[in-house]
């Protein structure tokens, strides 16, 4: 991990009509770090997570990718520039095979021949050669998933994130991707937005806890889980897992 | 719907070798009917042939980019134009030709640029291009005075152009093509068409025009300018509804604002619906169904075709949802399922 931000916002603010979904969040990571953001439902994790990936355009405030600024990019461009992202929701084609999928994110940067190279290497990593011709839609949740997550890679993007990546998965599923995640981990810098403390364990060195759009705290997960403002908003409510 | 149908992989596998005998027998069979019918069913066969390119355009657009445009009729209408306003104009009409495929892409890429560009939702895309040839259609129909003349001319309004001319051949203009010729013509166009956006989807271009239809979210997050690739379909589909414009001028030598009309857009989006959008071959098919079915209708004394047509209509969206030539294969599948043990999927080895 070097001491150089990659990625950086300063004052950054979403209001839907009066509500404030975001509010003057400044937020700071560094190349090669993996991140935990934690919080309640409705702290404003996914929306600060669809600014940075220009699916919300910010009300107000920067945003700064390799020290360059791209709050008014389009989606596209942030992508092409090196963001990647897995939606809450898995955001895959349902309608085209597995290896369709992964051969679409793939070659965005790479040439064909590359790109198809590209696409045996994610689909031998995730496993998913056995599945590489059924529709994506076909498959189980958890399946899908790593679907998504195995595009987000092909693409070798330098910051990945990802939003409930082990959503509706099964307790060894999601230790498989927590091992996925560290392993992407060492080419790229990853924030994950977790609900799961066992996984957050897991993976975390920094974790950044949200509440009510803003950011409440960021220490090492050890020094959080000991925070008492965190546990009365966030642990302390929702029950420790 | 997890139910694989039969025939019908992924647009961007490439083409299985069924697929190219399949093609070959299609273009054998059309084009060796004149040797088994007279000259009158070539005729009419001329113009559900033709009048496929349109239904192929749209199809293309909206089974694989998306987009339902409801006003294919605008380029199919104005490659109609601009061919007999050439053709008459240079007395020559290979060049005629080229213009009413180009001229229609030119104006598609300026129409589109502004929706696609502008981020209108499905809907207004829609509402758009329809209202975009139903407009084309009054302001032909206002061209009836002697002033709305291009070159030396007359738009005639109402009464169309009756004298737009026949096809000469290129490399020999005095020689004219009569109606057989213009059978063979239309038949490879079609032919020809058919096979090149087939192909055509098995390209980068294509595998990600289909990516765009299936979630253009996801493929504006992996970094494709999703805008860029909607508009050059959009492009392509123009110059197809252009090509078919000019030729069905050329099949009836007749151009009129019926080419721009509600009922003509309607029927357009009729055959793709009947056909199954799902496939290019499918609504190929369903022009000349339903084209056949119009003529037949009319020479049978039952008076209300159109009702006739619409219980039809009716009784297709909802008894095969998909299109006529998807449900054979999807009646195949089913079949296929049940006697291979009621399993649904195979299970992953």
């Amino acid at each position: 991990m070097s001491d150089e931000i990659i990625l950086e916002t300063r004052g950054l603010e979403k209001r839907f009509g009066g509500v404030r979904a975001i509010a003057d969040v400044s937020f700071k990571l560094r190349r090669g770090e993996l991140r935990c953001l934690i919080g309640p439902n409705g702290a404003g994790k996914s929306t600060f997570f669809k600014m940075l990936t220009a699916q919300l355009k910010p009300t107000s405030g920067q945003i700064l990718f390799e020290s360059k600024e791209i709050t008014r990019l389009e989606a596209h461009e942030i992508g092409r520039r090196g963001i990647g992202i897995k939606n809450q929701v898995p955001d895959v084609y349902d309608g085209l095979s597995v290896r369709e999928n992964i051969w679409l994110a793939a070659s965005v940067r790479a040439r064909p021949t590359l790109a198809r190279a590209k696409v045996d290497e994610v689909m031998a990593r995730l496993e998913l050669e056995p599945l590489a011709d059924r529709l994506v839609g076909e498959l189980a949740h958890g399946q899908r998933q790593w679907v998504e997550f195995g595009m987000v890679t092909a693409r070798e993007p330098k910051v990945i994130l990802l939003d409930e990546p082990t959503a509706g998965m099964s307790a060894e599923e999601t230790s498989r991707t927590a091992a996925l995640i560290r392993e992407a981990n060492k080419l790229a810098t990853i924030v994950v937005v977790e609900h799961d403390m066992q996984f957050i364990r897991q993976i975390a060195r920094t974790v950044t806890v949200f509440h009510q759009g803003a950011i409440l705290a960021e220490d090492t997960m050890e020094n959080i889980q000991k925070n008492q403002t965190v546990k009365d908003v966030y642990l302390g409510k929702s029950g420790r897992a | 719907m997890a139910l694989r149908i039969v025939g019908l992989s992924p647009p961007s596998q490439p083409p299985r070798a069924w697929w190219w005998g399949f093609a070959a027998l299609f273009a054998a069979f059309l084009l060796t009917m004149p040797i088994y019918f007279d000259i009158a069913v070539l005729f009419s066969v001329t113009n559900y042939l033709v009048l496929a390119l349109l239904a192929l355009s749209m199809s293309f657009l909206w089974g694989y980019g998306g987009m339902l445009s409801f006003g294919q009729t605008a380029f199919f209408g104005l490659g109609g134009y601009t061919y007999a306003v050439m053709a008459l104009n240079l007395h020559e009409t290979t060049g005629a030709m080229i213009v009413a495929i180009v001229l229609p892409m030119l104006f598609a890429a300026v129409l589109g640029y502004f929706m696609i560009y502008g981020r209108i939702s499905d809907i207004y895309f829609s509402v758009i291009t329809l209202v975009v040839t139903l407009i084309l259609e009054k302001g032909i129909r206002a061209t009836s005075g002697d002033q709305y003349v291009v070159g030396s001319v007359r738009l005639n309004g109402q009464n169309g152009i009756p004298t737009t001319p026949a096809l000469q051949v290129p490399w020999n203009p005095k020689v004219q093509l009569e109606i057989d010729d213009v059978f063979y013509l239309a038949a490879i166009l079609l032919v020809l068409t058919y096979v090149g956006l087939r192909l055509l989807l098995i390209t980068r271009f294509g595998r990600i025009l289909v990516s765009i239809r299936d979630n253009e979210r996801r493929s504006a997050l992996l970094g494709y300018d999703t805008r860029r690739y909607k508009l050059l379909a959009f492009v392509i589909a123009a110059g197809v509804a252009g090509l078919g414009g000019a030729m069905w001028g050329v099949w009836g030598n007749f151009v009129g604002p019926n080419m721009f009309n509600l009922g003509q857009a309607a029927q357009v989006v009729i055959w793709v619906i009947v056909g199954g959008k799902s496939t290019l071959i499918g609504p190929i098919g369903g022009t000349i169904a339903v084209q056949y079915l119009t003529d037949w209708l009319g020479t049978q004394g039952v008076g209300q075709v159109s009702l006739v047509l619409g219980i039809v209509l009716m009784v297709m969206v909802m008894l095969f949802q998909q299109g006529l030539l998807p449900s054979v294969g999807l009646i195949a599948a089913m079949a296929r399922d049940a006697l291979s043990g009621a399993r649904r999927h195979r299970a992953p080895p």
